[in-house]
């Protein structure tokens, strides 16, 4: 009896399961000016949002009720209401936005401002400016540390890691790594912070204590010459046991193990691969390919390119409602 | 003893913290002819801090990264006058600039370089594209940012070979740098199978380059002189003189486009150019300068940043241990063209992508898609390891 109980509760939570990959993804696309919504069950674009002027960073704020998109030549962040798949209104971000980070409560928003070398933050509630930092030069990658304490931001041209307080809203490290870095994720223990180096070619792996590049992932493509091997988006599972490099026109993904800082495998996409996101369930990673004008989708698990998807021109960033 | 030496510690690592609060200082001189030369287009020509703009930006930038390094950038301007001697110039700057950025025609250029040389300072040559400068006298104290002429040249015959316009009139002005340029173009096209179908002289006779009924006369110049050419794709022009090249598009006798000199233009850098982040960086100049960044002002920016590379990866202003590190192996630069740059260390010649411009856009960037290399791809525009005459000194 309780046996059968059980079998009957396993089946009914795997039919409730199965519909749960259904998410839905929000692609900028840089020159087209628009932003496109891929339903993953279908795996395909189901409208075409028209926003400002060259979006590139896009993320959802916390409560997944509106996505926000940062159009660099119209100087400002955009809120698309994820019901209405609409842009309803727009931040304060400061000129030429192009990444931006949350904090865990979704109540700050910390803006790179490429042309000023500052990071603004923003008070998402009030959406209000509450002030700048002010950075390296061409600031551009941004990340929080799990507990929240941490802003880190790269800038292009001063080769720099910047470790921002975000309490004080001090810098209290910064931290050289190879040329133009472009994107900075933090492991989920908080134990290690990635930055890529898209001219250097390198991941850096930084001690967020110590602030020191304790260690670099290196990336070989037999075939391909070296300049071609530019890392740009980093994507870490949530056991932090594997890593996901976009290394742009090497058109390819590599697969990290994130103990060994080994490369496995390299996953052939779309080119120019920029960026990337998880779904939920964290069974598939998406791929934004800007001169192929498409997604690409890997199953997680399998390590493998199941589809592809074409979008606008240029896609740039991606983000999948929570 | 020991509570002596470890107070001794304790006081030098004072005093080393106490020190740390002073910033590094990294002089960079800057050091060119006064004057500006005259162009055909008067949007063309260029502005008197034409180079010098390019170092104030990245002497800023450099300050940026400085802050939180404790370095301090600072640059020194000497133009020369008609008269004034370069080398007293060059050796004044030397005395409290570990760095010169130069814009120096080849023979000043030299005699500075060889007047510098035991004082351990590292020259820039921002300015002249003289092969030569690269080959046979070429100098260990002299790093090139400038692209070579035949730099140049393979840019641009890498893409008339692959646009399929491999038959090429070429028209050589009368002046020495024409003639070198010209020299580029044909080895360019025996290099990558373009043929040159005819070379035609255009002499300088003189004259103005600014009148006020020029295009009437123009117009019946220059369909005439190029009539009667053999069968062609692309008239290539050889006019670093600003004597006839501007003249040409549009007006030749067959219509055929224009490249080299005037039309298609091979370039380090343009005001267009907007890929790779460089449009954060041209909002910048145009920011601090008042004006769009020509190709010099790009040749010094990159120079300059290359001692800011050089002094943050290093974390010294010692001109000796910076110019060693930009010497090596590890050395790189970013500069908005989409790849690291590094330095061919046969003759320190900045290896770099030229870009084809019109002067409105940039139509391509080369090295072209199918010009191979065994070492880098940049390395099949200009004269390669194993054709150089240079021997570092």
């Amino acid at each position: 009896m309780s046996r059968m109980w059980r079998v009957g509760l396993l089946s009914g939570l795997a039919l409730t399961a199965a519909p749960a990959h259904a998410f839905v993804a929000y692609v900028s696309n840089e020159k087209s000016n628009t932003v496109s919504v891929i339903d993953t069950e279908s795996w395909t674009v189901t409208k075409t949002i028209k926003v400002g002027q060259r979006p590139r960073g896009i993320d959802f704020t916390r409560d997944g009720k509106f996505v926000m998109v940062a159009v660099g030549d119209d100087d400002t962040i955009q809120m698309i209401d994820a019901k209405t798949q609409a842009v309803v209104d727009s931040l304060p971000s400061g000129p030429d936005p192009e990444l931006f980070a949350q904090d865990a409560a979704g109540k700050i928003l910390y803006v790179a401002n490429e042309n000023d070398n500052t990071v603004t933050v923003i008070d998402l509630e009030k959406r209000a400016r509450l002030g700048d930092i002010q950075v390296g030069v061409e600031p551009e990658g941004m990340t929080i540390s799990p507990d929240g304490k941490i802003l880190i931001n790269t800038s292009e041209t001063t080769n720099m890691a910047h470790f921002i307080d975000t309490h004080s809203r001090q810098i209290v490290a910064n931290v050289l790594v190879d040329a133009r870095p472009r994107f900075a994720e933090f492991k989920h223990d908080s134990s290690e912070l990635w930055v890529s180096s898209e001219i250097g070619g390198t991941v850096s792996v930084i001690d967020p204590g110590k602030h020191e590049v304790i260690g670099k992932v290196n990336f070989e493509i037999p075939g391909l010459r070296k300049e071609a091997i530019q890392p740009v988006g980093i994507g870490m599972t949530k056991d932090d046991k594997t890593a996901f490099v976009a290394l742009g026109p090497a058109n390819r993904i590599a697969v990290v193990d994130v103990a060994t800082r080994k490369v496995t495998k390299y996953l052939l996409v779309g080119q120019r691969v920029w960026h990337m996101a998880f779904t939920p369930d964290e069974k598939y990673l998406l791929t934004t390919n800007g001169v192929s004008n498409d997604v690409s989708v890997i199953d997680v698990a399998a390590q493998k390119v199941i589809k592809t998807i074409q979008v606008g021109e240029l896609p740039w960033g991606i983000t999948i409602a929570p | 003893m020991i509570r002596w030496l470890a107070g001794l510690i304790g006081w030098s690592l004072l005093a080393t913290q106490v020190l740390a609060a002073d910033p590094v200082m990294i002089g960079v001189g800057y050091l060119g002819l006064a004057g500006t030369r005259s162009t055909l287009s008067l949007v063309e020509q260029p502005a008197e801090n034409d180079g010098l703009a390019g170092a104030r930006l990245a002497i800023e930038d450099n300050n940026t990264t400085g802050k939180f390094l404790n370095q301090r950038f600072t640059l020194e301007e000497r133009r020369i006058r008609e008269g004034e001697d370069v080398v007293q110039a060059a050796t004044e700057l030397a005395e409290k600039n570990g760095f010169i950025i130069a814009d120096l025609p080849a023979d000043a250029l030299l005699k500075v370089s060889d007047a510098l040389r035991d004082r351990g300072t590292l020259l820039f040559n921002a300015g002249a594209i003289d092969e030569r400068l690269r080959e046979a006298d070429c100098r260990a104290n002299v790093i090139h940012t400038a692209p070579t002429r035949a730099m140049l040249a393979d840019a641009l015959g890498q893409y008339l070979v692959w646009k399929q316009w491999k038959r090429w009139l070429l028209v050589v002005g009368s002046h020495d740098e024409d003639k070198l340029f010209a020299d580029a173009l044909r080895r360019t096209a025996t290099r990558f199978g373009a043929k040159i179908v005819q070379e035609k002289i255009f002499e300088d006779k003189g004259g103005a380059r600014r009148t006020d009924s020029g295009v009437t006369l123009i117009q019946r110049q220059m369909p005439v002189f190029t009539q009667g050419a053999p069968a062609y794709d692309v008239l290539v022009a050889a006019d670093e003189s600003e004597v006839f090249g501007a003249y040409l598009p549009y007006r030749t006798w067959d219509p055929r486009p224009v490249a080299g000199s005037a039309g298609l233009v091979p370039r380090s850098w343009d005001a267009s150019q907007d890929q790779w982040g460089a449009i954060q960086m041209q909002n910048r100049f145009v920011k601090l300068n008042s004006r769009r960044m020509t190709p010099l002002d790009m040749q010094v920016w990159t120079a300059v940043r290359m001692i800011g590379e050089a002094t943050s990866r290093t974390n010294s202003g010692d001109a000796k241990k910076v110019t060693d590190f930009i010497k090596g192996p590890d050395f790189s630069v970013a500069a908005f063209k989409g790849t690291k740059l590094t330095l061919r260390d046969w003759n320190l010649q900045l290896r770099q992508p030229i870009l084809l411009v019109d002067g409105r856009m940039v139509v391509s960037v080369s090295p072209q898609e199918g010009f191979l290399h065994q070492v880098s791809e940049l390395d099949t525009l200009g004269y390669d390891r194993p054709e150089s005459k240079c021997k570092l000194k």
